[in-house]
């Protein structure tokens, strides 16, 4: 099975991070880079998929060139090989710019399985996959929390609050994970040694046929109109217990989803 | 009100950009490890005076027992990789880090340098692994800083050795499958392996301790142990041996400690700016901050130290001096800022719910183990001028 996991390095959520005043798009610059945290559940179903039925895990990331350390870390768990997509003219790409980029990528490489994070801690859309396979005209599984491949086939737990959907589809096809799916492993010390040797094709907008019109910061169907700092953290809410505060804290929590 | 802004992180001059991508994906690995791993049972298990048997798998899974060397199952990283995950080992608990540089530095580094290519094959893969435990017995109840005149021998009774004496202070000695041991022999100092089990080779760990107490500490007696021909390491006699095990283990001390001393720095700032008193909090005091400020400032001349004992070590130019100075000088810093940092926290500083006191017991082995601060304030003192003040 020839498996895709796309990874996206964002700013860490540890840091602070703000928005550049000259184009509203994010300062990658102002904070440490790292795999987005949901993506390294995908790169563990991913290869716990190569590993059950067989087949290679390939990367695929779209950014800079400091992505190459998302990269190498997914490398490490134990991915094959990566493409990088790095081209000065994708910046500020929206979704509709990424999602066609990647596309002309996955069609380029070929793939029986995509893999992806259900969404990303810095835009926080969460709409990419749903996009990516509409573009390649392949299902999509969505919210996974459990995977099972069998043959061609392919079905999915897509979590709900009322519990899960199973739902099914043949390959190929879009999957995007929660984090409820899997315990991604540590990249171990000759898994980093042994990246250095995989291979990482880097491709330009031209490398891999992707029209420069349909991409970056100036063809964004998008905008970002105005933005505001974060307010300041507010007091926590205290809740008095009156021989209720079990009932008071359940509906605290399932009020906000929680429970 | 006091003008407040966000904290930027102890790492104020950015030393950590000096790291590879390689490096930072150690330090970020292990780092994880310790959060997930260590950190949430760390107090309990010091409190207990105990350390699961499990971890030591678990961290040859991921590749650090043993990891700066090369073959025989070990990943081959270089000695800057080796420092990071000292660090970030010491910085959950220097007795984690002990077992970690025990294992790789002064149980497996002899094995894999002076050992036969059988010896090698035998212990090297499991003991990277973690599926064997090794210890590295120099240190005798009378003889610590002075080990040329160890008492421990080894006679030769046709071809094979007959081995007496007692070993001290040996990290892991009762949890080792195998024990490298050093005797004098009429060729001079020879080091020895000892499977656990051996006749004549027993174990006591030393209780009542109250620092490293996540680590195994213990005595072994040797009592007519007789060896094959092949248990000596052929590759080396004299001190020599022993010593450059040393200077393996020490330079990763020198990165080590400085963990352990960010762990309580950071442990201060968080203190001090929840902490309040007079209204106010107490990191907002000139003399918490006057504390703060030198606390990482001389953390940071520390890790800039031992970044630039890396340098020199990838280099291959790195002496036993600088090992020393290395030593000396990055756990003296470490011991300063752990009791500065208890200061801060007053009396929680003294209770496990904070890492302080762990930390600042630890280091008070930190400081005397794997030669003392004065033997290797002397070994500088003899760089310095020329003249030896202990022999």
């Amino acid at each position: 099975m020839n498996i895709v996991v796309c990874v996206k390095q964002v700013p860490d959520t540890w840091s602070e991070r703000t928005l550049r005043e000259s184009d509203s798009t994010l300062d990658r610059d102002a904070a440490d880079a790292v795999i987005n945290e949901l993506d390294e559940y995908a790169i563990e179903e991913g290869l716990r998929l190569a590993e059950a039925h067989g087949g290679e895990v390939t990367i695929l990331s779209m950014g800079p060139d400091r992505a190459t350390e998302a990269i190498r870390k997914a490398l490490s768990m134990g991915a094959d090989k990566a493409v990088h997509l790095v081209d000065d003219a994708l910046a500020g790409s929206d979704l509709l710019g990424t999602s066609a980029a990647l596309a002309a990528v996955l069609g380029q490489i070929g793939f029986d399985l995509v893999i992806l994070g259900s969404e990303s801690t810095d835009a926080r859309t969460g709409a990419l996959p749903a996009m990516l396979a509409e573009r390649l005209g392949v299902p999509q599984l969505s919210y996974a929390s459990k995977v099972e491949v069998d043959g061609s086939a392919i079905s999915i737990h897509r979590l709900a609050d009322y519990g899960y959907d199973t739902v099914e589809a043949t390959l190929p096809a879009v999957v995007s994970v929660v984090e409820k799916i899997n315990e991604p492993r540590y990249p171990t010390f000759k898994g980093i040694m042994a990246a250095k040797k995989k291979p990482v094709q880097t491709m330009s907008l031209a490398d891999a046929g992707i029209d420069p019109a349909t991409v970056g910061l100036a063809n964004a169907a998008s905008e970002v109109t105005g933005w505001a700092k974060r307010p300041p953290r507010q007091a926590g809410t205290i809740v008095t217990d009156e021989g209720d505060g079990g009932a008071k804290a359940a509906g605290f929590l399932a009020e906000r989803k929680f429970i | 009100m006091p003008r407040t802004a966000e904290p930027v992180g102890t790492d104020l001059l950015r030393i950590d950009d000096e790291l590879s991508d390689e490096e930072r994906l150690v330090r970020d690995t292990v780092r994880k490890f310790a959060a997930d791993r260590i950190m949430p049972n760390i107090a309990d298990w010091f409190e207990a005076g105990m350390l699961p048997k499990e971890l030591a798998p678990e961290l040859g899974r991921l590749g650090l027992l043993g990891m700066h060397l090369k073959g025989y199952g070990c990943a081959g990283m270089g000695p800057i990789a080796y420092g990071v995950t000292c660090r970030e080992m010491e910085a959950a608990d220097s007795g984690l880090r002990s077992l970690v540089s025990v294992q790789g530095s002064l149980a497996m580094f002899p094995i894999w340098k002076y050992g036969s290519e059988e010896q090698k094959n035998e212990w090297l893969p499991r003991m990277a692994a973690g599926e064997a435990i090794g210890c590295f017995g120099l240190t005798e109840p009378d003889h610590g800083s002075d080990p040329s005149s160890m008492k421990t021998h080894a006679v030769k009774d046709g071809t094979d050795w007959v081995l007496n004496g007692a070993k001290m202070w040996i990290t892991n000695g009762s949890v080792a499958d195998v024990a490298v041991v050093w005797a004098t022999t009429e060729q001079g100092i020879r080091g020895f392996l000892l499977p656990r089990g051996t006749r004549g080779f027993t174990a006591r760990n030393i209780h009542k301790k109250l620092s490293l107490r996540a680590s195994v500490t213990s005595e072994l007696h040797f009592d007519d142990v007789r060896l094959p021909a092949d248990a000596v390491l052929p590759g080396v006699t004299g001190l020599k041996g022993p010593l450059s095990c040393l200077s393996e283990a020490r330079f990763g001390i020198a990165w080590g400690v400085t963990g352990a001393a960010r762990a309580c720095l950071e442990a201060a700032i968080d203190y001090a700016t929840t902490r309040e008193q007079f209204g106010r909090k107490i990191g907002g005091f000139q003399l918490t901050q006057g504390k703060l400020a030198w606390m990482a400032a001389d953390l940071q001349r520390a890790q800039l130290l031992a970044l630039h004992l890396g340098r020199l070590k990838e280099a291959g130019q790195i002496t036993p001096q600088q090992i020393s100075l290395g030593k000396m000088s990055n756990v003296r810093t470490a011991i300063d800022i752990a009791r500065t940092a208890r200061t801060i926290l007053g009396a929680n500083g003294i209770t496990l719910e904070y890492p302080v006191i762990r930390h600042a017991n630890n280091l008070e082995s930190v400081l005397t183990y794997e030669g003392t601060e004065e033997i290797h304030t002397l070994a500088i003192g003899q760089a310095l001028t020329g003249i030896s003040a202990y022999r």
